[in-house]
């Protein structure tokens, strides 16, 4: 029966796709509705072809829900290294203008890939690694098996569309222009039943759960999915011109529209690549150490601090303009507070450690995930002291805030992840241990010494500029134009690229080891004979 | 009184003082007595069930799922 359902969504949505084809009012529009008509017709004959086959109804209550787990790993990995590659790619852009090929002009400009390295490494890599993630965290700390059977799938694929959307709109120019949200009305629309499909899978399976507490990485995750909803529902509140067309227009104006962007924008740092990431430290630093977390009472209070002061921090990226002054003081204040659960959760993280400290010699693994740990506490640092209105009078604009976001994103976000992707390899894939430790130390070496290169080069330029702008002669003109500073900073521009490329190679190195794991390592023989005596 | 007048003092008085006492009241309750057994008991959910879901009531005799450590005594009560 819900196969006939399922086939008249899909009819429908193809031939209103198939419409849309013909009627495009732009040219992103018009490639996304050829992607979706084929989409939802390749599905429409899928669907049809397995009608009134017989129900094979199997109990899979017993057993955890990993293939799509297994799917998410690899699709981490994939968006990771694309990700990295496109931010080094623009990377040279910036110190070698010709590299925006002329042939490629409203393409592959660093304004076109901009957008799309943030976006891909933001939302398709960091963006799987949670959905994986806390899939995997949620069964394991619930005793329980997904809720929802194929609404996970739906998940997963249709978290890889809205990214080949958002990401071919980019190149063929539908945005909105909003930093971080930058995907037009249809893909946000799509988004948001993702990501309810997504809340309702992982609610479900903390309400199914055997254990009497919900573990603290799962309040984390669940801060994360519904407070990013609330978010991207209230930041994309736009009206499209036409619905044959990509192009929409923001209820809100002036002042408020830029307070609610940065709202938004601060929050997707400290909902997404914070509580998210917070949710990962909680389960597989543990995990990794083989100790539980050094205070579970701190974990409580880290929680709860950082939801109630995350949430007002936004106000700080919108200093010194039309946004009254006690928004942007209150801003301020809230980001200063905010270095103190920032610092209790990373202690917490350090502190699992404790009496496991030798474990940092042997274990590689270990190592990438202390030193996010150790990234996060640096860049939390970082960012209440640049959200002090003097600091950010010198440090707004310039290459210091890309530089600190990027010790954050690459540090902490992408490091943590490695540590999680090594440890899961081998558990979901049921191997013994990784193919090789040696290539996650030259991971662990090429990606840190990458990032110092990276957020050292960009506080030269970053300090550099902020002074070169700000600097006026005797009689009050301004010493340095625009096309100076851009000059000065060649050197360090250059160095920056390399550190990417650094990282890119480390991301690589890891692909091949993850890969030769599933293919060489030896199996786990125990844990395949317990499995399923439920068939 | 104007809406955004009303909104911006009631933020700044009420909203503010019922926030910081919930967190106040949350800070309290973490340290109260007899927490310290129950979250040494929750800590160490990482580390139970990891291989399979915990069997469902009534099915004790079924084979053993997954390589379970000992239930709790929280499990073995219910």
């Amino acid at each position: 029966m819900s196969n006939y359902i399922k086939l008249i969504v899909l009819g429908l949505i193809a031939i209103f796709a198939a419409i849309g084809t013909n009627y495009a009012r732009d040219l992103a529009y018009q490639v996304h509705a050829v992607l979706v008509m084929l989409i939802a017709g390749g599905l429409f004959i899928w669907t049809l072809r397995n009608t009134d086959e017989p129900d094979i109804l199997v109990d899979r209550s017993a057993e955890y829900m990993d293939d799509v787990i297994r799917y998410g790993v690899i699709a981490t990995a994939f968006w990771g290294v694309v990700g990295f590659i496109a931010g080094t790619f623009i990377a040279f852009q910036l110190a070698f203008p010709a590299l925006n090929f002329e042939w490629a002009q409203g393409y592959l400009n660093f304004g076109r890939l901009r957008p799309l390295h943030t976006s891909a490494v933001i939302f398709a890599f960091g963006g799987n690694a949670l959905i994986a993630t806390s899939f995997y965290v949620v069964q394991r700390t619930s005793a329980a098996r997904l809720w929802g059977g194929n609404l996970a799938w739906f998940v997963f694929w249709g978290y890889q569309l809205f990214i080949v959307l958002a990401a071919t709109g980019y190149v063929l120019g539908g945005t909105q222009s909003k930093e971080y949200a930058e995907p037009e009305w249809y893909v946000d629309l799509w988004l948001t039943i993702v990501w309810v499909a997504y809340l309702a899978v992982f609610l479900g399976t903390i309400v199914r759960r055997k254990e009497p507490h919900i573990y603290v990485a799962n309040w984390f995750y669940l801060a994360f999915i519904v407070t990013v909803a609330m978010l991207h529902l209230v930041n994309n509140m736009t009206i499209p011109v036409s619905i044959w067309g990509s192009k929409s227009v923001i209820v809100w104006s002036g002042v408020q529209d830029a307070m609610i962007q940065w709202w938004y924008g601060h929050n997707a740092v400290g909902f997404f690549l914070t509580a998210g990431f917070l949710g990962m430290m909680y389960y597989f630093i543990p995990k990794q150490a083989e100790r539980p977390v050094f205070s579970y009472k701190l974990s409580i209070i880290h929680f709860w601090a950082l939801i109630f002061l995350y949430i007002w921090a936004g106000p700080h990226h919108l200093h010194y303009t039309a946004l009254p002054d006690w928004a942007s003081t209150l801003g301020m204040v809230f980001s200063i507070i905010l270095w103190m659960p920032s610092w209790g959760g990373m202690i917490n993280g350090l502190m699992t450690l404790s009496g496991a400290w030798d474990k940092l010699r042997t274990d590689p693994v270990i190592r990438m995930m202390v030193i996010s740990v150790g990234f996060y506490g640096m860049s939390t640092f970082e960012g209440p002291m640049m959200s002090i209105r003097a600091v950010n009078s010198l440090s707004h604009y310039t290459d210091w805030t890309i530089g600190h976001v990027h010790s954050g994103a690459l540090g902490w976000n992408g490091m943590i992840t490695f540590g999680a992707l090594y440890f899961l390899v081998p558990v979901l894939w049921k191997r013994e241990r990784l193919y090789s430790l040696q290539m996650v130390s030259w991971h662990f070496w090429l990606a840190t010494i990458g990032i110092v290169l990276y957020a050292a080069s960009m506080w030269v330029t970053g300090i550099m500029e902020g002074l070169m702008w700000r600097e006026v002669d005797a009689n009050g003109f301004l010493v340095n134009s625009f096309a100076d500073t851009v000059a000065a900073k060649f050197p360090m521009y250059v160095v920056r690229a390399l550190g990417g490329v650094m990282f890119v190679a480390g991301a690589v190195i890891m692909c091949y080891n993850l890969w030769m794991t599933v293919r060489k390592a030896p199996a786990k023989e125990a844990s395949l004979t317990v499995a399923v005596p439920a068939e | 009184m104007e809406e955004y007048t009303f909104l911006r003092q009631f933020a700044d008085s009420w909203m503010l003082l019922l926030l910081f006492a919930f967190f106040v009241g949350i800070v309290i309750w973490v340290f109260r007595p007899g927490s310290s057994k129950e979250y040494k008991d929750t800590a160490n959910i990482p580390f139970r069930h990891e291989d399979a879901p915990a069997p469902l009531k009534g099915d004790e005799t079924a084979a053993p799922r997954g390589g379970d450590k000992p239930a709790t005594s929280k499990e073995a009560r219910q």
